[in-house]
């Protein structure tokens, strides 16, 4: 009677087995009736995302590293940063991984670009309200802490293997960040600044769009140089569901031991994610440059 | 320019009280119940208590009080940056807590405009932005926006730096961009809270002097917040003063320093330069207009003149008192040495006019 003193009450194994089942089989069958409808949904993205990865593909290597460097120039407007940007991407391109960066660009540059479309608003609409905030927050917690792996169980059954599943935990995991630092950002505006903007009658568009945004934006861009950094970090994990890229070939070097080609395409993510992470960093510092108040 | 239609502030029985229910404890409130008492017993924080206040038109009525005493939630009660608990704000007639949003907003951006003691500059906008910034929240189109704001920046003395950052700029220079941003909406009540108390004392005197040199051509309505009373004195024409919530004393600053109505207030005087303050019209012996020439054209002074001035005149004078005259010459009372010495020293005129 008092064996639960003793050991630890269990549910015992039937009762349990039954409530996997029950969870896989409600899920399964959900994805069975719902699944071609939600990948119908999500189509226009994938054309987005085989377009643009052609279109990589398709334009000379020399015209890719000049548009790279350039815009690299446009955000930071530092030549030293152009010139190693353009150099690195030349190197991996001379060691025969150029077609593997071209796709990792593209599924970045996609799913950077889906981050910041939801992560903005709804950093937005965190930031307005308290109560938002408190009902995020954990889920953001959750995104970040659930180990990867676990969330591309449903994702794979849903849609399979193949590039839309690898964006979306691509996505799923590279969120958090710009939706926390846009929360942030707004939140730390200074009052008086808009108590100021109110006392000129500023409405409550134009006080976000020109008063809040502008002065959230070193923040915002914060948090779009970490999502940038986690996408990236879920190259290896994403090419495990199908995804091309350069996760590809590190995943093939894990499994047969060739050390030579886990290096080359490690360093060549290594590079993007440098690629990436100097031009936003730059690009915000150099707006918060002249933001600052004194 | 515009005194005719310059407008007024009526403040009627305005409470104020922060804390979690406010309308719970006006009872007590109005029963008169003690600030500390309000806060250890009940909770709340007594921010203004029955509050009357009426500002005339094209005058700078100066609300006066240490931090804490409530005077920047009492600005903040005309444009409605603050809600009152209870009581009455009127601008022009028209009650400000009857707006909605959208007559609120047209009333600050056409009616009330505002100073803020940390200039609370747009960061990420040039001075010309900054300027510009009401008008264009006035609809205002941008080309005549920018004519405007520019003749405004040349007005506070600015001009080279319309393209400049705020944080380019000393302090000093920020808050005359943030006077240029208040007074391009021509709105007519200027509500200005500690605006100079962040500047260093000389860069504060400047403002001061350009604050009433502007005053004097516009002739707007200004309600100035400050806690330092020389500087009250200097622009006030009416000066309130705030102690933990409530108007102890209103009036110019004559009868601020000549007729104290408590210790509270003589306290605040007392290290005050007298002679710089008082008035030769405030002291004098208003007797019956003597004959023009037992005083003598010498020994006539203006009734507007301050003390610091006026007595070594009278003291160099062959008698040791002087015929008093008004701005258009006529004698209205007369004043000895002895007399401004004893305003001089602070001891209270009793049964002086």
């Amino acid at each position: 009677m008092t064996g639960w003193l003793q050991e630890f009450p269990t549910l015992d194994e039937a009762s349990l087995r039954i409530l996997k089942k029950a969870f896989d089989s409600g899920y399964r069958s959900f994805s069975r009736s719902y699944g071609d409808a939600i990948e119908g949904f999500f189509d226009p993205l994938l054309y987005f995302l085989v377009w643009f990865e052609r279109f990589l593909l398709s334009t000379p290597w020399w015209a890719v590293i000049l548009v790279v460097a350039g815009v690299c120039y446009v955000a930071g407007r530092s030549r030293k940063l152009s010139i190693f940007v353009a150099v690195s991407l030349f190197l991996i391109g001379y060691l025969g991984m150029w077609e593997d960066t071209m796709r990792t660009l593209a599924i970045i540059f996609v799913s950077t670009l889906i981050a910041i479309a939801i992560g903005i608003p709804v950093g937005i609409w965190m930031s307005r309200s308290d109560r938002v905030q408190s009902l995020i927050t954990p889920v953001l917690d959750i995104m970040q802490t659930m180990p990867i792996f676990v969330y591309l169980i449903p994702v794979v059954m849903l849609f399979g293997l193949g590039k839309i599943p690898g964006l979306i935990a691509v996505v799923i995991y590279a969120v958090p960040p710009v939706i926390r630092l846009t929360n942030l950002g707004i939140r730390l505006v200074d009052k008086e600044v808009l108590e100021a903007a109110d006392a000129f009658g500023t409405d409550t568009w134009r006080r976000l769009f020109d008063i809040q945004m502008p002065l959230a934006l070193p923040n915002i861009m914060a948090g779009v140089n970490q999502t940038i950094m986690m996408a990236l970090s879920m190259v290896v994990i994403a090419s495990m569901i199908g995804v091309k890229g350069l996760g590809q070939p590190v995943l093939q070097a894990v499994t047969n031991q060739y050390f030579a080609l886990g290096l080359f395409n490690g360093a060549a993510v290594v590079a993007l994610a440098i690629v990436f992470d100097r031009i936003t960093q730059s690009y915000g510092r150099r707006i918060q440059s002249s933001r600052q108040t004194s | 320019m515009t005194t005719a239609s310059a407008s007024n502030i009526e403040i009627h029985s305005l409470y104020k009280i922060f804390g979690d229910d406010p309308p719970s404890v006006m009872p007590l409130v109005r029963d008169g119940v003690d600030k500390q008492e309000l806060l250890e017993s009940h909770g709340h924080v007594l921010g203004l208590r029955d509050i009357n206040l009426t500002v005339k038109p094209g005058g700078i009525q100066v609300v006066m009080g240490l931090s804490g005493c409530g005077k920047s939630t009492l600005v903040r009660h005309v444009n409605r940056l603050i809600d009152p608990t209870e009581g009455t704000v009127l601008v022009d007639g028209q009650d400000v807590l009857g707006l909605d949003q959208a007559a609120l907003q047209h009333l600050r951006r056409h009616k009330v405009s505002m100073v803020f003691q940390r200039f609370a500059l747009f960061p990420h906008r040039t001075i010309l932005e900054n300027v510009r910034y009401g008008l264009q929240m006035q609809g205002v189109a941008r080309a005549e926006c920018d004519t405007r704001a520019e003749r405004w920046i040349e007005r506070v003395g600015l001009s080279g730096y319309e393209a400049s950052y705020p944080h380019q700029l000393s302090g000093g220079m920020q808050q005359r961009v943030g006077l240029a941003r208040a007074l391009a909406t021509e709105a007519e009540i200027l509500l200005m809270d500690e605006a100079f108390s962040a500047l260093d004392p000389l860069i504060r005197t400047d403002m001061q002097t350009l604050l009433l040199e502007l005053q004097r051509e516009l002739n707007r309505t200004i309600l100035f917040v400050t806690h330092d009373l020389e500087e009250a004195i200097t622009l006030g024409d009416r000066i309130a003063i705030l102690r933990d919530g409530e108007v102890v004393q209103n009036g110019d600053s004559q009868e601020i320093v000549l007729k104290p109505s408590d210790d509270y207030i003589s306290n605040f005087t007392k290290n005050i330069n007298r002679g710089r303050v008082i008035r030769v019209g405030s002291i004098m012996e208003p007797t019956q207009p003597r004959p023009q020439g037992q005083a003598g054209k010498d020994y006539s002074i203006p009734s507007e003149m301050l003390l610091e001035d006026a007595l070594p005149r009278v003291v160099a004078s062959p008698h040791d008192n002087a015929a008093v005259v008004d701005v258009k010459g006529k004698t209205v009372g007369a004043i000895s040495v002895g007399r401004m010495v004893h305003a001089l020293s602070g001891d209270r005129l009793t049964g002086a006019a």
